[in-house]
């Protein structure tokens, strides 16, 4: 009896993944359902009580703030994209369809990979002899000529925040788009050639429609890393600028745990719908 | 062999500055992290010195970052086995489409995409409330395994898309019990891939800053010590720290890369007996 139940293919199953699910309800569900509790409690200078309050729903979407923070996020976020889709489609363009040698392909992949694996913090540190205001940049611009006083927006500025969310995340559009592309059928490419379709014709009309799937996953990574990111904003701008994570890691400082609970209700629900219309377009399971 | 076009040489000069933009900052800190005891943040380099090396060992200079270091490593090592045992288990579990698959699989997904900081936020409520004590070990541990258990899982999903089937029958075949198969069959042919799974697992543990912050409790990680400095060190010891930690990253990801290949060169070798006879 015993052995049966073990055999039956969905008891083995949820033996398997037990532990994930544990995992996931102790450490994700039950922190989400903890939050949307707290986002309607209480809070004096010192502490936070149980209490089922609209408080802080009714100041967050009443304080202009809130819109103004919850637009630089989508700015971030969308000029992010952009810069690293355009960025990772062509590295991994070139990864794929121009480099030929398969030693050479992951050598080249694994250089682009391996900062990945290295910490964030040091790596956003690390502009900071760059973009000075006595910075290698201004040093070099001065010294060409092209400018005579140091320029003050290279750091502590959206430019340096917006560079520096570049520098993460370009790699999360490589990976997958260069996945996906190397999955496709290289006599699609000599057909269309044979067809009399220019490289250029080629890429629009054959490389980019069959790349989607990547492109996709990769804006889901990217968008969801820069509308959940507080940290980079907080140090490439110097405290300047804010974005919604901010807002919450601000809150959490204080000790508004309520109110600071309530914004990430609202972040949350923000992303997950993005993340839902984004996931229309690509089946994540099938693509890898 | 085809001559290449000349795309290919302004994508290859567009490559170039793209490693470079990679590495570049990282290499300036390198340099700059030898600076001489009268220099600064920023060039020009005022000498050359081991001086902020020399800093970082003694501990009223920096702080605590050598306990940090220890606790970083140990958390990385904790982090990497449960993700590599949790995922393989999951990735085996997901292959028998059993009734709720796709609930966690997207509860999977979720974990992958929820800002960071409500994780933190979360099970540090959840610790204060319940009157659990904070500590990297629990709280930290957990909240890290949200990060690394869903890549753990997609990896998984990639090795098992591209498994070969017959294996397993032919193994089932011959009488081997389901764990023979796993044991003996399945396992030593996911091994590879188990490495980079492992990778994974550590780096971005050691590494983790966002869902560590309100989870670690009183005893900081390596990242959290880092973060610390920056806002009251303005020497180049944080540049000295910046590169070891580097240098030490680089050097794991080169014993697991390698380690991979020669677990590929080891089945290669001895994974087929054909023509050996009996």
């Amino acid at each position: 009896m015993a052995a049966n139940i073990l055999k039956n293919r969905h008891v083995l199953g949820w033996l398997q993944a037990a532990p994930l699910a544990l995992v996931l309800v102790g450490f994700l569900l039950a922190p989400i359902v903890m939050i949307v509790i707290v986002s309607f409690w209480g809070a004096t200078e010192f502490s936070i009580y149980p209490a089922f309050l609209w408080d802080n729903y009714e100041f967050l979407f009443g304080s202009p703030v809130t819109y103004k923070v919850f637009w630089a996020t989508f700015k971030y976020a969308f000029i992010t994209w952009a810069l690293t889709l355009s960025i990772g489609f062509t590295v991994a363009y070139f990864l794929a369809f121009h480099v030929r040698s398969l030693t050479v392909q992951i050598a080249l992949f694994l250089i682009c990979t391996i900062p990945f694996w290295t910490s964030n913090i040091i790596r956003m540190i690390s502009w900071i002899p760059f973009l000075g205001r006595n910075g290698i940049a201004n040093q070099t611009l001065i010294s060409w000529g092209v400018i005579d006083e140091p320029l003050e927006w290279l750091l502590y500025s959206d430019f340096s925040v917006i560079l520096a969310f570049v520098h993460l995340y370009t790699l999360f559009m490589v990976v997958p788009i260069f996945n996906t592309m190397m999955r496709i059928d290289k006599s699609l490419l000599e057909a269309a050639r044979d067809n009399g379709a220019s490289g250029f014709q080629t890429l629009v009309h054959v490389i980019v429609p069959l790349t989607k799937p990547g492109i996709m996953i990769g804006t889901i990574f990217v968008v969801t890393l820069v509308m959940g990111d507080f940290i980079t904003v907080r140090f490439m701008s110097g405290s300047q600028r804010a974005n919604v994570g901010r807002l919450i890691s601000n809150d959490i400082a204080l000790l508004q745990y309520p109110s600071a609970a309530a914004t990430a209700v609202v972040l949350l629900c923000t992303v997950l719908i993005v993340i839902a219309i984004l996931l229309r377009f690509v089946n994540i399971r099938k693509e890898l | 062999m085809e001559r290449r076009p000349r795309s290919f040489y302004i994508l290859a000069a567009f490559f170039g500055l793209f490693v470079l933009f990679l590495y570049g900052p990282i290499l300036t800190i390198g340099i700059l992290s030898f600076q001489g005891p009268q220099g600064g943040l920023t060039f020009p380099m005022n000498g050359v010195s081991l001086h902020w090396f020399r800093d970082l060992f003694q501990e009223q200079a920096v702080g605590d970052i050598w306990g940090a270091f220890r606790r970083s490593f140990g958390l990385g090592l904790m982090v990497m086995v449960t993700t590599v045992v949790v995922s393989v288990m999951a990735g085996l579990a997901f292959r028998k489409r059993f009734t709720g698959s796709a609930v966690l699989f997207y509860a999977a997904i979720t974990s992958l995409v929820i800002p960071s900081i409500l994780v933190s936020l979360g099970v540090g409520l959840i610790f204060n409330q319940l009157g659990f004590k904070i500590h990297w070990a629990t709280s930290g541990f957990g909240s890290q395994l949200t990060w690394t258990l869903p890549f753990g899982l997609l990896i998984m999903f990639a090795v098992f898309n591209r498994f070969d089937k017959s294996y397993e029958e032919a193994a089932r075949d011959q009488g081997a019990t389901a764990w023979q198969t796993i044991r003996f069959v399945v396992l030593p042919i996911i091994a590879p891939s188990l490495i980079g799974v492992a990778l994974f697992g550590f780096t971005l543990s050691y590494d983790e800053f966002a869902r560590t912050l309100l989870t670690a409790g009183s005893y900081n990680t390596l990242p959290l010590e880092i973060f610390g400095m920056t806002t009251n060190v303005t020497t180049p010891v944080i540049y000295a720290l910046g590169t070891l930690t580097t240098l030490f990253s680089f050097g794991i990801i080169a014993v697991f890369i390698l380690t991979a290949v020669i677990l590929n060169r080891r089945r290669a070798r001895l994974g087929s007996d054909a023509g050996q006879g009996v």
